[in-house]
């Protein structure tokens, strides 16, 4: 029963054309920028906008209207009825459905079982903290069986602590479910987390997709690069020499041929205040130009040919002194980049 | 410290206030006291007091039936010509209420586009009956409600209909579990000032409606006649009514009066 969608939506100055299958029991992430097109092939897929084919073993959506569909939707701010309970919120579903009262309720306190809220049914939703609401938003999505889940940044209201324990809940619903579940996040951890797939989706197209590890590996756009924390360049290779589009060459430790994408990590690059001597094969002079402090790192932004991120201790901060404008040299390791055709 | 308040501002000020409460205090000091309690439990008053209490709660069910959906196409249906409907529905609220009447009588008198028919066809009159009382208020009293609620069907987030939708609701479960819920406040809102403005009503009432003891007379307009009988029941008559409004005022109190 595999999901097949066809997306396409067309408004002024925007184009949505997206392809995607969804295995039953695979959850789907679709990763990109904001105003990449996430949010309206979510509202595609759940009838909310016009303009999508899907069809899931062989019976077609295409016309059906929202409240026609087999979907569950967990919205970005959840949409908690405010002035039902906790119960009714999550028998909604089942009775807008056509299900009997006492039988509604009883399914609906399964699921709050479910999602550890039992104590919480005849609770209002304004009195919940925001995990417990975004639990009782996947208990009413999830209440009416739909063979379609759609999370539309399930963890994005969420503040950091509490974020983390409701992700790993939800993996743990999303592994019991077994239909299609298509994730919708611009937090690449989310999707790594969640997610048996990325799509990652860019000006209303799929620039690349595939399982998180191979995605994190080898990135194909620069946002995508950005978003694993990779230093990403696109060049052609000539054995161990890569000429980088963008200007600078790279020497490399395995040799290639023809057009590559370039990455390393920022914590392969080492910055000195002088030429260094020795064994690294690529130096090359660049200038600070930002510094941003994170937990137990530096990150220093430099320009140059190429410009590159690297990670620094604090200790290396402290004595070099960096300041943007500073003019240092750039070492790294052939060893450290990896290369792969484009 | 700031320097004292202008007096060309504060003047005219303290003026227009005893000008809004000058006549109310007059109409309390001026009531009948003694004879109070005989007078408010007269015939004429309580059938009059009744009679306004039951047309302008029936024609607050019209504007209620009729007046909430009208609010929901305008507020959330995507009709060519929204702006211009919302106009209109409003020309009541400026029309002065005796041209109300006169364009009710008009239509639905014995002679009326549509009274002619009602009057053949089924032996239906509404001028100069209660029922053309009820139909003269809701006329008047409606936009205040189709504005109310609409300005809170607006200011409702659109999202959470689209919720219920992906749960299965049809439009009208949605509307009612969901929309009507939310918007409760403004619905309650403009049914009271609806209420309010009903039981005020005379111009159109007058008009339409006419002036029967016990069938068409309402509290406005057996105050207006008993100013030429009778002034203390004039009087009665009409602290009755200043109760009414205040309380109806306190009851809008969070609403209106904040500081």
């Amino acid at each position: 029963m595999t999901l097949h969608a066809a997306l396409r939506v067309q408004r002024a100055g925007f184009r949505l054309s997206l392809d995607l299958t969804v295995e039953p029991g695979e959850v789907v992430a679709l990763l990109g920028p904001n105003g990449a097109g996430k949010t309206t092939a979510l509202r595609a897929l759940a009838g909310l906008e016009a303009g999508g084919a899907i069809s899931v073993n062989g019976s077609t959506w295409d016309g059906l209207p929202a409240e026609k569909r087999p979907v569950g939707v967990v919205f970005q701010d959840y949409l908690l009825f405010a002035h039902m309970s906790v119960l009714d919120n999550v028998a909604f579903g089942l009775r807008a459905r056509g299900t009997r009262k006492a039988e509604a309720n009883a399914i609906a306190l399964r699921w709050l079982h479910q999602v550890g809220l039992t104590e919480f049914a005849r609770a209002k939703p304004r009195t919940l903290s925001g995990g417990q609401a975004q639990r009782v938003a996947l208990a009413r999505a999830l209440a009416t069986s739909p063979q379609l889940l759609l999370l539309d940044e399930p963890l994005a209201a969420l503040d950091a602590s509490t974020r983390l324990r409701v992700r790993s809940e939800l993996g743990r619903h999303l592994i019991d479910y077994p239909g299609h579940t298509l994730l919708v996040t611009h937090d690449p951890l989310d999707a790594m987390v969640l997610a048996d797939r990325l799509v990652i989706l860019e000006n209303g197209r799929v620039v690349q997709q595939g399982a998180p590890r191979d995605v994190v590996r080898q990135p194909q756009t620069d946002y995508v690069a950005h978003l694993v924390g990779l230093n990403f360049y696109r060049g052609v290779a000539d054995g161990t020499e890569v000429r980088l589009d963008d200007g600078g060459t790279l020497t490399i430790a395995e040799p290639a041929e023809g057009p590559v994408h370039v990455v390393f990590p920022p914590s392969a690059v080492s910055l000195f205040p002088s030429k260094p001597a020795g064994s690294p094969r690529n130096t090359w002079q660049a200038v600070v130009s930002g510094i941003e402090q994170h937990a137990h790192t530096t990150r220093v932004d430099l320009d140059g040919s190429p410009a590159v991120l690297a990670d620094v201790t604090t200790a290396t901060v402290a004595e070099l002194r960096l300041q943007p404008g500073d003019s240092l040299w750039v070492s790294l390791k052939a060893t450290e980049i990896h290369t792969y055709p484009r | 410290m700031r320097s004292r308040l202008p007096v060309v501002l504060v003047l005219p000020a303290v003026v227009g206030l005893a000008f809004l409460l000058v006549p109310l205090a007059g109409l309390l000091v001026e009531a009948p006291w003694t004879s109070l309690p005989a007078q408010l439990f007269s015939t004429e008053v309580v059938q009059a007091l009744r009679l306004s209490l039951v047309c302008a709660s029936l024609a607050t069910v019209v504007c209620l039936v009729l007046g909430v959906p009208l609010a929901w196409l305008l507020a959330r249906s995507e009709l060519p010509g929204r702006g211009l409907l919302r106009a209109l529905v409003t020309v009541p609220l400026v029309l002065p209420p005796v041209v109300g009447g006169v364009a009710l009588l008009l239509v639905l008198g014995r002679r009326g586009v549509v009274g002619q028919h009602l009057d053949q066809w089924f032996g239906i009159s509404l001028p100069f009956t209660t029922a053309g009382v009820v139909l003269a208020e809701a006329f008047v009293a409606m936009p205040f409600l189709v504005i109310s609620v609409e300005g809170a069907l607006r200011a409702a987030d659109p999202r959470y209909e689209e919720a219920a939708a992906t749960l299965g609701a049809s439009r009208w479960l949605t509307f009612r579990r969901v929309t009507l819920p939310s918007v409760m406040p403004g619905v309650v809102a403009g049914t009271v000032l609806c209420w309010a403005r009903a039981l005020g009503e005379f111009g159109a009432t007058i008009t339409f409606a006419g002036n029967f003891p016990g069938r068409t007379t309402t509290m406005p307009l057996a105050v207006y006649l008993a100013l030429e009988t009778d002034p203390d029941a004039a009087i009665v008559l009409s602290i009755v009514l200043l109760l009414v409004s205040v309380a109806v005022l306190a009851g809008l109190r969070d609403r209106w009066i904040r500081t």
